[in-house]
């Protein structure tokens, strides 16, 4: 224990260490561990999607499934209406299933766990009190006081669960996608595709036929979540396309808060990424989902990074149910994502926080889509941009008003910050009002760093670097603040960090 | 493959009755416009600045019949304003009811006659600015303008003429189906003012180019007929110079299927771009405002200003766009399109879009829409006003900001007794 007690102070200094090693230059999780990994061919195909439902020992009706989703998507065509700029995806050169080898057969403990992903989490920094329950070192639960639950993902295969016991006292269930289609089918089966379909578009029908990772969440009725769940992500093999598919339900009257965050090693090749994420939140239940986003963005000419084209969706299926939204998206070359919300109770409510940054060669496109179907929605939209190099940055998003919606309520606010003459900031909102005992508010502006706030803060000693920082997070503040504590933090140094470079 | 195919069937289907007669310094221009529109096909649902409009009025091989309109006592737009009115009937010049074109600072020219010449200074502008609008996004309405186009008029401004010209556009067979196309060039330094109005056709197609050199200044004022049945797709098309002005008002009352198109390109520096609209609607109305203004030059100011009174089902549509380039600094660019709808079924539908690539520039754009403020009718009924009187007054506040932007006084007057007017006779 003392050892470890140790590690704990020593963590903590090292990571102020990295935050400032982070800040003078280089990628902060540019790091890839060596692992031996179990690939399936290159490609996808039927044999492929039987493959992995194989590997994951999935029942019959799970592979027809996602054979239905395969067949669809060999007739359907990547879509081109985003303001995005890449190469041609060779769907076909990319590895749909890999595990790392070590997990082949599956640790009955944790201590079986290899050295190395556990270094791993180290330098995501999952916090020491989830790695000590990760490396089964008893007594680690009662340590701390601030309880979140970690599931960490080593690309395609989850490791572990931490704050099970917990969390199975309050009748939560949180497991992988996989575990959770074998131990809990009927909920699965019931939900699954119920809020993204199988062939909603063209990335998610590809995720729904060979996605192999994911979670999935479960709260049963008048239950508040006893943690905040809390995901890693990392992709790690080159040359791996990962396909989560995550799947959240808030029964009756539940409460839960989902962080979900997100670093990747660099590698020079483009990464494909297609997540789903469906949330099914019925009659005043609540769900906050909240993503910090820093997959590799590519160098500064624009060579390698993530492309990331994920669909989330919340379905507010029961009166006065809640959806919070709330992401800050600093990485990955590409972005292509709109979590949105189906607002289809009376009095529900969907709200959508985003912070979006793009320098050097990235590329987004992100936004979201409100469609009110219940009486009495209401909305609400607040999105920053911020654009510098030669990264381009689009807000797209849909508010939809259906006339039985009435005395419902919309509020968007988009802002965009372009540093530097080089980049670009566009907005590309879609409003749809079919009723009119209905408010639709949209506002946008588009504005460069303000020269005098820059001055005040240079006369106060801030290099040019710290200046621009500390002025765009005050233009995020407001996003920043919806964030839960933890991520917060996190969030801020995040902003400094993808800024970098982008002044001077 | 399929979706081009059918554009192009609607596309035959379209052109099957309209004669292709190109001649003189037109006949090359109408046959590239030709070909742009053979290459392009009709206009379909699925076209993304379609998906709010459906074209099939507008494409339709046979123009559906319509009533024609009776004003009843109300005087016709513009009435007791001093101008050089040019009346086409149905798209047919009428001499008799249209004034001598000679006006000191302006030469104006009909399009018919005109285009039996060998050369003209219109070469450099018709169908110049239509095809330089068809990108980003394609308008294929406006190519078949250009390639099919019967009359219109060609007017060069060198001075500043001492009084508007007013193009009258009226209606008497049910099922007309006009093509006109109009070239306006403001010289270095000159300044006009053009009205127009009238109910024009069954089926009207019009198309504007306008190009402002260095210091010109256009006042534009338009009165779309209060003919219920009507359909109308128009263009605008405008070029502006160094320190130029542009400025666009239009009022449309009514009218089953209108499309406005505006597509404004501020090559110069330091120069002004406004457009603004003001749409009423009641019923069977559908009303569609298309703008995109490009900002290329420095230190330029863009207005956009829409507003939108609907009720008994009515739809209103608002597409705008703001451009900016890289290196068009300082740009000062401004967008608002309101609706509001007097009842449940009305629709309004907006897509109000900005495209920047310029750091050092002052971009916004807002849209509202929602009902009649129930605490303001409250308030001016507690003070004494009738309701329905109260409602017409907070309808005229709403649409007040979009008829600001008429410079002149008088015609901004006239503007708003039509406003009134449509008020009272549309009262719940």
């Amino acid at each position: 224990m003392t050892d470890l007690d140790l590690e704990v102070r020593d963590g903590v200094d090292r990571e102020t260490i990295e935050t400032v090693h982070a800040m003078s230059g280089t990628y902060k999780y540019g790091w890839s561990t060596e692992i031996e990994m179990d690939y399936a061919p290159k490609g996808v195909s039927e044999d492929i999607v039987r493959l992995i439902s194989a590997k994951n020992e999935e029942p019959e009706w799970m592979l027809e499934w996602r054979l239905t989703a395969y067949r669809r998507w060999v007739q359907m065509e990547e879509p081109h209406w985003a303001m995005l700029n890449y190469p041609k995806i060779d769907y076909q050169d990319q590895y749909y299933y890999a595990k790392p080898k070590s997990m082949a057969i599956k640790p009955k403990s944790l201590d079986d766990v290899d050295p190395k992903i556990l270094a791993t989490y180290k330098k995501l920094g999952i916090p020491l009190k989830e790695q000590l329950i990760l490396a089964g070192v008893e007594g680690a639960e009662t340590m701390g006081e601030r309880k979140v639950a970690v599931d960490a993902v080593f690309d395609s295969v989850s490791v572990g669960t931490t704050f099970k016991a917990e969390l199975a006292k309050a009748g939560v269930i949180f497991c992988s996608i996989s575990e959770a289609i074998k131990e809990h089918p009927e909920l699965v089966k019931q939900y699954i595709g119920s809020v993204v379909p199988q062939s909603d578009n063209f990335f998610a029908t590809l995720n729904s036929a060979v996605f192999s990772v994911g979670w999935f969440v479960y709260i049963p009725p008048g239950t508040r979540c006893p943690l905040e769940l809390s995901t890693y992500f990392r992709i790690n093999a080159e040359n791996t396309g990962q396909f989560e598919r995550t799947l959240i339900i808030a029964d009756k009257g539940s409460y839960v808060s989902y962080l979900e965050g997100c670093t990747a090693p660099k590698r020079d090749t483009n990464q494909l990424h297609a997540a789903v994420v469906e949330l099914v939140i019925l009659e005043d239940a609540e769900v906050k989902y909240s993503t910090v986003q820093n997959w590799y963005p590519g160098d500064e000419n624009g060579l390698g990074g993530i492309y990331n084209f994920v669909t989330k969706r919340a379905d507010c299926r029961g009166d006065r149910a809640k959806v919070m939204w709330t992401q800050v998206e600093t990485g990955s070359a590409i972005t292509w994502k709109y979590p949105s919300c189906i607002l289809r109770g009376d009095d529900s409510q969907g709200e959508f926080y985003s912070i979006a940054i793009a320098n050097n060669a990235q590329q987004a496109d992100t936004g979201t889509k409100m469609v009110h179907l219940g009486k009495r929605t209401k909305s609400r939209i607040v999105s920053k941009g911020i654009s510098a190099g030669r990264a381009q940055n689009t807000y797209r998003g849909l508010v939809s008003m259906h006339p039985k919606a009435t005395d419902s309520r919309n509020y968007t606010q988009c802002d965009s910050l372009l540093i530097g003459d080089k980049c670009g900031a566009h907005t590309v909102p879609y409003i749809e009002v079919r009723n009119n005992s209905s408010r639709v508010e949209h506002e946008a502006t588009t504005s460069k760093v303000d020269e005098d706030q820059l001055f005040y803060c240079r006369s106060r000693g801030m290099d040019e670097e710290e200046a621009v920082a500390l002025v765009v997070n005050g233009f995020c503040k407001e996003v920043l603040q919806a964030l839960p504590m933890e991520f917060a933090m996190e969030a801020q140094s995040l902003v400094a960090i993808s800024l970098e470079g982008s002044v001077g | 493959m399929a979706v081009l195919q059918s554009k192009h069937n609607t596309l035959q289907v379209r052109i099957a009755g309209l004669r292709f007669e190109p001649q003189g310094w037109l006949g090359a221009l109408r046959a590239d416009a030709l070909a742009r529109l053979t290459a392009m096909g009709m206009p379909g649902r699925r076209d993304e600045y379609w998906r709010y409009t459906n074209p099939a009025g507008l494409i339709a091989v046979d123009v559906a019949a319509v009533s024609l309109f009776d004003p009843g006592d109300e005087p016709p737009p513009f009435d007791g304003i001093d101008r050089l009115k040019i009346v086409f009937v149905d798209g047919v010049f009428d001499a008799a009811q249209s004034d001598n074109f000679a006006l000191e600072g302006v030469q104006v020219e009909r399009l018919a006659v005109a285009e039996q010449a060998d050369i003209h200074w219109a070469t450099a502008l018709y169908g110049v600015l239509e095809s330089r609008g068809q990108t980003p996004v394609q308008r294929p309405l406006a190519a078949l303008n250009s390639a099919f186009a019967t009359d219109g008029v060609l007017v060069r401004v060198t001075g500043k003429p001492s009084k508007p010209i007013s193009l009258i556009y009226q209606h008497n067979s049910k099922t007309s189906d006009v093509v006109l196309h109009h070239c306006i060039k403001v010289e270095s330094g000159a300044e006009v003012t053009l009205l127009e109005n009238g109910p024009a056709a069954a089926r009207f197609s019009h198309v504007m180019e306008v190009d402002i050199a260095d210091g010109g200044r256009l006042h534009h004022i338009r009165a779309q007929g209060r003919a219920h049945q009507r359909q109308a797709a128009t263009h605008l098309f405008a070029r502006i110079g160094n320190h130029a002005a542009f400025k666009s008002f239009t009022l449309t009352a009514n009218g089953r299927l209108t499309r406005n198109e505006a597509v404004l390109e501020l090559l110069g520096s330091d120069s002004v771009a406004h457009i603004a609209g003001a749409a009423l609607g009641d019923g069977d109305f559908h009303h569609d405002d298309t703008v995109f203004i490009t900002h290329a030059g420095a230190r330029c100011e863009s207005r956009q200003v829409f507003k939108k009174v609907l009720k008994n089902g009515a739809t209103g549509v608002f597409q705008g766009k703001i451009l900016v380039k890289q290196g068009a600094q300082k740009t000062d660019g401004y967008q608002i399109s309101q609706a509001l709808m007097l009842d449940g079924e009305s629709q309004f539908l907006a897509k109000p879009e900005l495209e920047i690539y310029a750091d050092d520039v002052k971009c916004s754009h807002g849209s509202t829409s929602g009902a009649i403020d129930e605490t303001a009718l409250f308030y001016l009924r507690s003070r004494g006003v009738p309701r329905r009187a109260a409602q017409s007054l907070l309808v005229l506040a709403f649409l007040a900001e979009a008829i600001t932007e008429i410079e002149d006084e008088a015609i901004s007057e006239d503007i708003r007794q039509r406003l009134q007017s449509w008020l009272e006779r549309h009262e719940h």
